[in-house]
């Protein structure tokens, strides 16, 4: 059984009658997923996508089951959504939502405490599960089932990697998008815990860039837990002035952590074999697992 | 969003904070003028968007008018190169003229949000000044944390033993506990990222002075604050990298000769590392959000093909479920009609739509080397950029 996703998860989304709610859910649902409403207050009652839409996801929740939440809410009512659904005790909430106010996502982790939601993003592509469905916005194709897990903080590199990893002639158990964003659900190290823990994963990749301290948690903690299965991570940034914000919130570096030098070295000590530069990922995992036996 | 020293003493005092009484001037007599309506000695300080001026001289004592005048005449206009600045620095434009003030000890204070708990997070230590980065990287300064959740409230107690570790007592521990009160409250208020007092300093008569403030402000919160949104002083940042945040793209002007423009922060990181690792010069670091139109893309490449610098562009595409390749030929088809310079162009398109891209391309007819992958394509745009030198 792959993590987080699998052909029981029923999918509810919030914002789905919206123009990137409409798109990506068409997507999901050709691609196999099992979405079963929508929620959007003030639609209530509508049918759309031949779904039927609620005002509220504990209703929706209520009436139709679903046990996971793909969230396409704008950024500013996007919080609001996500504590709507932990709220209503959803197992799994993906946020796809860009441009989150930080405070927000602050608001939002504190929610999530003691409750009984995984949250994923906000600014992920989703998850990924080659054959079985996607719960996000990535484009497919490239995939196909398989035993690697990826794990990433970048939807771009993700599909890179992805393409990457079939081209070396092997396929992805679950791709994960943790959100390019400073504060976020679930995190790297969470992540790598349910891939080494899921029989149908045999090798995790790891894509990481500057800023933050992820990648460094990750590697304290193989540190204390050497990894059952092999290990690969892809760090870009090396070469970013410092001083400069290239994209990603996340990519801000305070308090004198983040380059990847740094991330690089911890992840080394940790056993974690780092990819020499992205084009060589797929390669470098094929190796480690042909190594493994 | 970063704001001014001035600006963010200003807000914040609506919050308790206390600064030394002073004023802004644009040029230097008006400088003179605050010195003199000041009395005494003054702190003329550069205002721009970097840390690190009392090292690059851009914070000078004067003691009297006259040298505050001079002081201010000599910043106005010149650039001024910080460690934080980067190689190129920024011009002076506006001067803080502050009475200067009798000190005993300097602290330092800060509120940020914390990415390990997703918590607002407040930090202080007893010493604070303009070396304490460095104090910090030897060990020598003891930083104590003070978790604060969402902010919205702080217990009273917690706050009371923080401000006691940072050897404030008695009327001084009182001012202590109702500063961090007001800067928790402005923070969360205001959607600040990064709330920065260094120093904080204690002055002779017994009062808790801020000598410098930092602010930065969430710009994704910006939509709820009209009134902050006008501190944007946009001086320092250049007209391109302005453009390109008006078309959904992000832009940073670097000193090589490879134009580069890739899907996506992380997939332009890659290829900036490819381009050197291939040991070529990356003239700029751009990315096209997902929200990028083929119009605003257009905009992106003219920037690129706009840079004297740029002698080949390298184009690095895995289209997503949100941007596909066709859109982003689209524009490239546009810019390079509307340009009148033609520079090799090595395109690498995989993913969504790649297919579809490459047609795009040939329908504007545009010729470009079409490169299988992403590190061929690097290899091939540092040898034509190099050729071209």
């Amino acid at each position: 059984m792959a993590v987080f996703l699998n052909r029981e998860t029923r999918v509810l989304c919030q914002g789905m009658t919206g123009w990137a709610g409409t798109y990506h859910v068409a997507r999901m649902m050709e691609y196999g997923t099992q979405v079963v409403g929508g929620v959007t207050p003030g639609k209530g009652g509508r049918s759309h996508l031949n779904l039927p839409v609620y005002e509220r996801v504990a209703e929706a929740r209520r009436e139709t089951g679903a046990n996971a939440s793909i969230v396409f809410v704008p950024p500013a009512n996007a919080a609001a959504a996500m504590i709507e659904a932990i709220e209503a005790e959803m197992p799994l909430v993906v946020t796809v939502t860009e441009r989150v106010p930080t405070l927000d996502m602050v608001r939002v982790r504190a929610a999530l405490k003691g409750g009984r939601t995984t949250l994923v993003g906000a600014n992920s592509q989703g998850i990924l599960v080659p054959g079985v469905g996607k719960l996000g916005v990535m484009a497919t194709g490239s995939e196909r089932p398989g035993g690697v897990g990826i794990i990433s903080r970048s939807a771009s590199l993700t599909s890179e990697v992805v393409a990457q990893v079939t081209a070396a002639g092997l396929g992805q158990s679950t791709t994960i998008g943790v959100g390019g964003d400073p504060i976020h659900g679930i995190g790297m190290r969470e992540c790598l815990e349910f891939l080494l823990d899921d029989a149908d994963t045999e090798g995790v990749v790891l894509i990481g860039e500057i800023g933050g301290t992820e990648e460094e948690e990750v590697a304290e903690y193989l540190a204390g837990t050497p990894a059952s299965k092999p290990v690969v991570a892809l760090i870009v940034g090396r070469e970013a002035p410092l001083e400069r914000r290239m994209g990603h919130a996340g990519a801000l570096t305070l308090r004198g952590k983040g380059d990847a030098a740094g991330k690089i070295k911890a992840l080394e000590a940790a056993g974690v074999r780092v990819a020499a530069s992205a084009h060589l990922v797929g390669e470098t995992i094929r190796q480690a697992l042909a190594e493994r036996g | 969003m970063r704001i001014h020293e001035f600006q963010a003493k200003h807000l914040l005092a609506r919050y308790g904070l206390t600064a030394p009484e002073g004023s802004v001037a644009i040029t230097a007599r008006e400088a003179g003028e605050i010195a003199q309506r000041l009395g005494g000695p003054v702190v003329v300080k550069a205002q721009i968007h970097a840390g690190g001026r009392a090292r690059a001289g851009g914070i000078r004592r004067a003691e009297t008018a006259a040298a505050a005048q001079a002081a201010a005449g000599e910043r106005f206009g010149k650039t001024l190169v910080t460690a934080q600045t980067g190689p190129a620095g920024q011009v002076v434009r506006r001067v803080l003229v502050e009475r200067a003030l009798p000190t005993r000890r300097e602290l330092h204070l800060a509120l940020l949000v914390d990415s390990t708990s997703g918590e607002v997070m407040l930090i202080g230590s007893e010493r604070g000044g303009a070396d304490i980065e460095e104090q910090a990287a030897r060990g020598e300064l003891h930083i104590r944390e003070l978790r604060l959740g969402t902010g919205n409230e702080a217990r009273v107690q917690d706050v009371a033993e923080f401000v006691a570790t940072l050897g404030l007592e008695g009327t001084l521990h009182q001012q202590g506990c109702a500063l961090v009160d007001g800067l928790r409250r402005a923070f969360v208020e205001l959607d600040a990222s990064l709330i920065e007092i260094n120093p904080l300093a204690i002055t002779e008569d017994g009062r808790l002075v801020a000598l410098d403030a930092k602010m930065t402000l969430d710009d994704n919160a910006l939509f709820r604050h009209p009134e902050l949104a006008a501190l944007r002083d946009e001086d320092d940042t250049s007209a391109a990298e302005l453009q390109a945040q008006r078309h959904q793209l992000n832009y940073v002007q670097l000193d090589g000769d490879i134009g580069m423009v890739a899907n996506g922060a992380g997939l332009g990181l890659a290829t900036l590392d490819m381009v050197v690792a291939a040991k070529g010069r990356p003239a700029n670091f751009m990315d096209i959000r997902t929200t990028a139109k083929s119009l605003d893309i257009a905009h992106g490449f003219g920037l690129l093909l706009d840079n004297p610098a740029t002698r080949a562009i390298l184009i690095n595409v895995h289209g997503g479920g949100m941007q596909a390749c066709d859109t982003i030929a689209e524009g490239l088809g546009i810019a390079l009609r509307r340009t009148g310079r033609s520079l090799p162009l090595v395109v690498r398109l995989a993913g969504n739509n790649a297919d579809f891209g490459r047609s795009r391309l040939q329908n504007f007819g545009c010729a470009v080397i079409d490169c299988p992958d992403m590190w061929t394509a690097a290899t091939k745009a540092v040898a034509l950029a190099q050729r071209g030198a």
